[in-house]
């Protein structure tokens, strides 16, 4: 395609992120004497540690394009993802994103007490369903899980389910809907091999009906069989941006060596 | 592949053609704050959350519990029960009040709306942050919510009111009918608050641990279990002190709420203009709280 014709739906302009963390201070900050003495002191409390997490990262994403993020643990993948997603702000350059993206996940909406057919509604009003969407594929989202194949577990209350059926209800809930540009952060990994097989399909319909995937993973295999553009992230900089395969080939290289000295060999 | 690996070097595009290009597509810039108006119209699109969030919250409280849903009705009458012992009998609070017994218990149960109304919303962002970072919604839905779920709490209270007010030989009139107002009018003040301290505590959580005592503090300066009028009586207060506690929005509240429901409960114990006072406090703390919630919209959950 030419690049005239295809539609960008995210795009990543220089894009640094830092957050501040608190506590876990090196210096003893936590403890109660230690504040007493601060404000008998008058002195501030100090500021939290800084991490740059992204470090300029800049890129296009079109339409139809599953894109996935792979790097080492703190590489600021799951930062960059909620970035996108509008949920962590930006210090410098910009995200500019067509429609609102959405991170895969309702889990903090639901409540344990309740059951599982009052969590489907109220996680599907959380994520900006209306009441009649809901009824309209409550029966889908339901069968989807799998919940009720062995008794009624919809209408027991959610802390009586087997942590892989509450995943699977989890996801069933959260891809119940598809969005402009839909973000995954490492979801494919819940529940059994059948229900992995499925959550699988719908990932693709999901991108079938999104705009744009982009999915974070740690197994590169997921990354290669869902995605056909990765972007690798290393200490928070874009290392590389090509099709999946590739990069997963020289995130695997890189990996593979047991340390940078030997990079030249 | 090892060429690629060497320097870290991010596909050259220059910054502005970037910015040209979001521009040209009619991209946004992600996570900017809404303008008022599109949020007040966020909000309205997402009313039925805002009340599903609250009746599933109200239903958890008690699912656990034997009784279940009994708690909702008993724990008013409870605490009607510990403060009728204390005020009523041990301190003698009800000399000088006719019909001491619905006076406490409406003054007790309206106050317990607005004071739990306040206390939800310390922790409306602070206690919800798992949801306020993994999805959109405008984020006063979570403030109101809770505000909406103390209202419901409050019907149940008002229900047993009814019948203890029957008990005490106090029968529906059309009076009856001025608790809707202001029932409505003191919603509208603890929401207001509760968004005012929503945001307040999602940058400062010790707020949270601070407001029982300024909330304990509040009801005793409000009146809930002894009448302000007698105070005045008793010359130990100049008027201004007085008329200052009568005007102040909980007592405003609480004696409206005893004006229509208890028949010797006369005008003649409420302040001056009383229902403009309700309705000034109402739209001056849910306009301001709402607002004032509104500008720090794009900084909750985050850092």
């Amino acid at each position: 395609m030419a690049e005239a014709q295809r539609t960008p739906t995210v795009i990543a302009d220089g894009v640094h992120i830092t957050y501040t963390v608190h506590g876990g201070h090196p210096g003893g900050r936590g403890g109660a004497t230690a504040a007493l003495g601060r404000i008998l002191n008058r002195r501030p409390a100090p500021a939290g540690r800084k991490v740059h997490a992204v470090r300029g990262v800049g890129f296009v994403a079109y339409r139809g394009e599953a894109i996935g993020l792979i790097g080492s643990n703190g590489s600021g993948k799951s930062t960059l993802l909620k970035a996108i997603a509008g949920l962590q702000p930006v210090d410098r350059g910009a995200i500019h994103t067509q429609g609102q993206p959405s991170l895969l996940g309702v889990n903090a909406a639901l409540m344990e007490d309740l059951t599982g057919e009052r969590n489907v509604i109220l996680g599907g009003l959380a994520m900006g369903m209306s009441r009649t969407e809901i009824r309209e594929r409550y029966d889908g989202i339901v069968d989807f899980s799998g919940i009720n194949e062995k008794d009624d577990a919809i209408s027991r209350p959610m802390r009586t389910y087997s942590s892989g059926m509450g995943a699977r209800l989890r996801f069933s809930i959260a891809a119940a809907r598809s969005h402009d540009v839909l973000l995954i952060d490492e979801a494919l990994s819940t529940g059994d091999a059948r229900f992995r097989r499925r959550s699988q399909r719908r990932i693709d319909e999901l991108r079938a009906e999104a705009g744009t995937v982009f999915l974070v993973s740690h197994s590169n295999s997921t990354i290669t069989e869902t995605c056909e553009r990765a972007l690798w992230l290393e200490a928070g900089t874009l290392r590389m941006d090509g099709p999946a395969k590739e990069v997963v080939a020289a995130y695997e290289e890189f990996t593979a060596r047991p340390g940078t000295e030997k990079a030249n060999k | 592949m090892t060429t690629t690996l060497a320097p870290p070097a991010p596909p050259a595009a220059p910054a502005e053609d970037l910015g040209a290009l979001a521009r040209r597509h009619g991209l946004s810039v992600s996570g900017a704050r809404p303008s008022l108006p599109a949020y007040v119209r966020q909000l309205w699109s997402r009313r039925d959350f805002i009340t599903a969030f609250a009746t599933a919250r109200l239903t958890a409280q008690f699912s656990q519990a034997r009784l279940g849903q009994v708690w909702q009705v008993m724990t008013p009458l409870l605490n009607a029960a510990v403060y009728y012992l204390i005020f009523g009998v041990l301190m003698n609070a009800k000399n000088g009040v006719p019909d001491y017994v619905p006076f406490l218990i409406t003054g007790i149960f309206v106050w317990t709306f607005t004071a739990n109304t306040v206390q939800a919303g310390t922790r409306a962002i602070s206690g919800n942050l798992g949801l306020v970072r993994a999805l959109h919604f405008p984020r006063a839905s979570l403030p109101i919510s809770l505000a909406f779920q103390q209202l419901q709490q409050l019907l149940f209270s008002l229900a047993a009111l009814v019948v203890m007010l029957a008990c005490f030989g106090e029968f529906p009139t059309w009076s009856w009918l001025l608790a809707v107002p202001a029932l409505f009018l003191q919603a509208l003040f603890s929401t207001g608050v509760a968004l005012v301290l929503a945001r307040l505590a999602a940058r400062t959580p010790d707020i949270s641990q601070l407001m029982p005592f300024v909330l304990r503090t509040w009801m005793y300066a409000s009146g809930a279990m002894f009448s302000i009028q007698n105070l005045a009586g008793s010359g130990r207060f100049p008027d201004a002190v007085v008329l200052a506690l009568q005007c102040n929005p909980a007592a405003v509240y609480i004696d409206l709420m005893r004006f229509a429901l208890i028949e010797s409960f006369t005008g003649a114990q409420l302040p001056p203009h009383v229902w403009a006072l309700a309705a000034g406090w109402a739209l001056l703390a849910f306009a301001g709280g709402f607002v004032w919630f509104w500008k720090a919209e794009e900084t909750y959950g985050r850092g």
